[in-house]
């Protein structure tokens, strides 16, 4: 593997009202420098206060930010850059948008206050991966909650950051805005490759967008790695999975069945049947499966309407709320299913024992899938 | 002009440029000023903003007092003004645009700093974020968010300048053509018998420029607050 310079080291502690923060993370890697990074948490855990922190709006009590090769803030050497000179796009979760300009105003005022010799996007590469053309000469206010977060990335993305900051861009849209917004984000992610530190709580989002994860809980880095990895693990379920249960797992686009418009994504367990994908063959994938889309059989079942069918043993078995069992199987990856308690009881299922998984291939929908990119590396502690 | 004497016309050009020149000399004044009660943490700021709102709450005539004690030809400021400039402020229309200003000075800096107070600091972070230094912040961002506050400011003031009257008598007197603005003229008149249809005359065209001056102010603050919405 190459080596690629960490594209962000971090180790500071930090208190403020009501939170202490004390973060040691080292972002590298080549899905990270090129890629989307996650800042996942509950809220207070203290993702906003770390990237405030990052970005110089906030002072660490003491340690040390480095972004690339450049010392951003350094208690020791008393080295603290002013925001302006950072280097770090901002989107924040309400937009911040300047009244008083309008829309070209707004993305021209990051332009105008470029670092060094000006390089960078150009103003309409970006007006069109965001599709903002129609929107220039209109005012902030008039716009809605979906524009606004474009045009709000957009002024980030102009002033030609070295990274770019996303506090929960989504958060204060409804789903029909999310899915406006996303493709645009992963248009960002795919294009221009600058990298992006994701802010959020949503685990779909999460999943589409991003390959490498950190993990915050109560102002200190839990775990921090590739997506499919950590939400894989049983240990860190309790933050990662009382969200949204369900499980992720790496996959390649195989092929397509084009009678029944379907296609066929490889993964460590066998095969997975998916309403049809439109990718190139080989793509990498990230395909999020809810544990309420699988159901256990002891006996291999047939004739059914499922073609997803895997072998596997049960891991754990886990009282959810009321009457419900969630239940981990290793079919090649670790695999939740939710059933009702009573059913559990039924089949008598036990930790141990091997059963079926069987996976409605209608379940996997284009939330649930997500481009990996080039993986290796991804952040450490 | 409108048939108006030669001493209604001097009155009326004479307040104007009173009020203006106290306005436009205060002003910068008034935003540093205001920005500092607004934002600032500094020992002695509630000396400060008392300093400041004493003019509100003094007898005007204690004002134009104290103005004429520091800016007189005895007075600290005005015998250093004279020996160095050959500059003269008591019982001129400079001492008259002073008074005026130093009467106005609170309300101008009660409109700017309620405004400044208003603006929503993170719109200010945001700019950082975009490579913009705190002065850049300030001309870009700030200045523009609190420009109706200003136009506000710059007109409670220039009403209130045009109508000053104990402290502009007490501190530069009532010289004809030099210091009569149109409440001195007013009340100069009214003094004198047979005057009193001149005085009214003068009392109308009081209400006239002040309804001006509203309608000008109220049109500029629309203008700029609809900037700031949609």
């Amino acid at each position: 593997m190459t080596t690629t310079p960490p594209l962000l080291e971090i180790d500071i502690s930090h208190v403020t009202a009501g939170l202490s923060l004390d973060i040691s993370l080292n972002i590298s890697g080549q899905s990270a420098v090129s890629g989307i990074t996650a800042l996942f948490g509950r809220s207070g855990a203290g993702k906003t206060s770390l990237i405030n922190l990052m970005a110089g709006l906030a002072r660490p009590d003491r340690g040390r930010i480095v972004l690339g090769d450049r010392v951003l803030f350094d208690s020791e050497r008393g080295i603290d850059l002013p925001p302006e000179q950072r280097r770090m796009g901002y989107v924040f979760q309400e937009g911040r948008l300047f009244p008083h300009l309008n829309v070209r105003g707004n993305l021209e005022y990051g332009m105008k206050r470029r670092a060094g010799n000006g390089r960078g996007l150009s103003f309409d590469r970006v007006a069109g991966l965001l599709d903002l053309g129609h929107l220039l000469e209109r005012r902030p206010g008039g716009l809605s909650g979906g524009e606004k977060q474009r045009v709000a990335i957009g002024r980030a993305l102009l002033s030609n950051p070295e990274l770019l900051l996303l506090d929960e861009p989504l958060a204060s849209l409804d789903a029909g805005r999310k899915n406006e917004i996303l493709p645009f984000l992963e248009r960002l992610r795919d294009d221009p490759g600058i990298p992006m530190i994701y802010v959020s709580h949503n685990m779909e989002e999460i999943v589409r967008l991003a390959d490498v994860m950190v993990l915050i809980s109560e102002g200190r880095v839990l775990a921090s790695g590739d997506v499919e990895e950590l939400l894989s693990r049983l240990d860190l379920r309790p933050l990662t999975g009382r969200f949204e249960a369900g499980s992720v797992i790496a996959a390649t686009l195989a092929g397509h069945d084009e009678t029944f418009g379907l296609s066929r994504l490889a993964f460590a367990g066998g095969e997975l049947l998916a309403p049809r994908v439109d990718l190139p063959l080989d793509t990498a994938l990230r395909v999020r499966i809810r544990a309420r889309d699988v159901t256990l059989a002891t006996r291999k079942p047939v004739q059914m309407g499922a073609q997803n069918i895997y072998r596997g043993t049960i891991l754990q078995m886990e009282p959810d709320t009321g009457s419900r069992m969630e239940v981990l199987l290793d079919i090649g990856v670790p695999l939740w299913a939710r059933l009702s308690a009573k059913s559990a009881q039924e089949l008598k299922l036990a930790v141990g024992m091997s059963a079926y998984a069987v996976v409605k291939s209608v379940a996997i929908d284009g939330h649930s899938l997500g481009r990996r990119r080039i993986t290796g590396g991804g952040a450490g502690m | 002009m409108f048939g108006l004497s030669t001493m209604e016309l001097e009155a009326i050009q004479l307040s104007l440029r009173v009020a203006l020149w106290g306005v436009a000399w205060s002003l910068p004044l008034a935003v540093g000023v205001a920005w500092l009660l607004a934002r600032g943490r500094f020992p002695g700021k509630i000396l400060l903003d008392g300093l400041v709102h004493l003019p509100l709450v003094l007898p005007p005539v204690a004002v134009g007092y104290v103005l004429l004690v520091m800016f007189g030809r005895q007075g600290a400021i005005g015998a250093w003004l004279f020996d160095q400039f050959h500059i003269q402020i008591a019982f001129t229309w400079r001492g008259a645009a002073i008074a005026a200003a130093v009467m106005a000075f609170p309300l101008m800096v009660r409109a700017i700093r309620l405004s400044l107070e208003a603006v929503d600091r993170k719109l200010e972070a945001a700019a950082r974020t975009l490579g913009a230094r705190p002065a850049d912040v300030f001309l870009s961002v700030t200045l523009p968010l609190i420009a109706p506050g200003i136009i506000t400011g710059v007109i409670l003031a220039f009403a209130r300048s045009l109508g000053e009257f104990g402290a502009t008598i007490t501190f530069v007197s009532n010289i004809p053509g030099q210091t009569r603005t149109l409440p001195l003229a007013i009340y100069t008149l009214i003094q004198a018998p047979g005057g009193e249809e001149t005085a009214m005359r003068l009392v109308l065209i009081s209400v006239v420029v002040a309804l001006a001056a509203l309608a000008v102010s109220e049109i500029l603050a629309r203008r700029a607050a609809a900037r700031l919405e949609p």
